[in-house]
């Protein structure tokens, strides 16, 4: 089983979903906080859907304040540059690269990218901390 | 982070943590106290300027730059105009040449480049003179 765990979160490393930050918070985990990792990652998918939530309500708005869209994404880039989320981390950035250029399709179809990403990651991070508990 | 995380307990130190991110408020809470430093979390500059017109005083403060109602920019120059002589750390993910020299010249002590590690506060424990690294 320990084998199973190891594995799938060495693939999360290889397909690039997290980063060497990932293995910060497992530094920080001890007998004090056992489920640290966890709580943070909980937190994060928490915080971020609703920063997804804001942003996706800010563009179906149709008016693009790129000011307001950008300080969203800050906040999404760096809960995940914190927990390691290597891939929403990029989309995070190319998002702020498009508000910068003022251009809003750019913008609608990276917002998509990363919407996808971060389900992606939450599904893969919900699996590893379900084996690691077995 | 290669060899021995340090504890600082002894040391007595105490730390503010000023960060409007969640998951970062949780991090870098961890890290101190991880390294033995009892801490405090805020929101913004003005609960970090609050904390000290209620009385708090503390060997150490992490400030984020980029943060609503008071940034760190502004509140390390109201903390240093109040007289608080704590050692503040800048720690922002806005790292632009010019953007560090504002933070800098506003009061601060050091500056890290988020996402904060165990290795990068040891070092601003050692920068700050609070901890000798052997």
């Amino acid at each position: 089983m320990q084998r199973q765990v190891a594995l799938i979160k060495q693939s999360l490393f290889d397909q690039g979903y997290l980063d060497e930050q990932f293995m910060e918070l497992e530094e920080l985990q001890d007998d004090a906080n056992p489920n640290f990792v966890e709580e943070v990652a909980t937190l994060y998918f928490k915080d971020s859907a609703r920063l997804i939530n804001n942003i996706d309500q800010a563009l179906e708005r149709g008016s693009f304040d790129f000011n307001r869209l950008d300080s969203y994404m800050h906040q999404f880039k760096g809960s995940s540059t914190s927990i390691g989320a290597s891939k929403v981390k990029t989309e995070c950035t190319m998002f702020r690269e498009y508000c910068r250029a003022g251009n809003a399709e750019g913008c609608l179809r990276t917002f998509k990218q990363l919407k996808k990403e971060h389900a992606t990651l939450r599904k893969k991070l919900e699996q590893y901390f379900q084996a690691s508990k077995r | 982070m290669a060899g021995e995380i340090p504890n600082l307990a002894e040391s007595k130190l105490t730390a503010l943590v000023v960060d409007d991110n969640l998951v970062n408020q949780m991090m870098h809470h961890k890290l101190l106290d991880r390294l033995g430093i009892r801490n405090d979390v805020v929101c913004n500059g003005q609960e970090a300027v609050d904390a000290h017109c209620s009385g708090r005083n503390y060997d150490l403060i992490l400030m984020d730059m980029e943060m609503p109602i008071m940034n760190g920019i502004q509140a390390t120059k109201r903390l240093r105009e109040m007289g608080i002589e704590s050692k503040i750390a800048g720690v922002t993910t806005r790292a632009e040449e010019e953007e560090r020299k504002e933070f800098m010249e506003a009061g601060l002590n050091d500056f890290q480049e988020k996402p904060l590690t165990i290795s990068k506060l040891v070092s601003i424990l050692h920068n700050l003179d609070f901890y000798v690294q052997t």
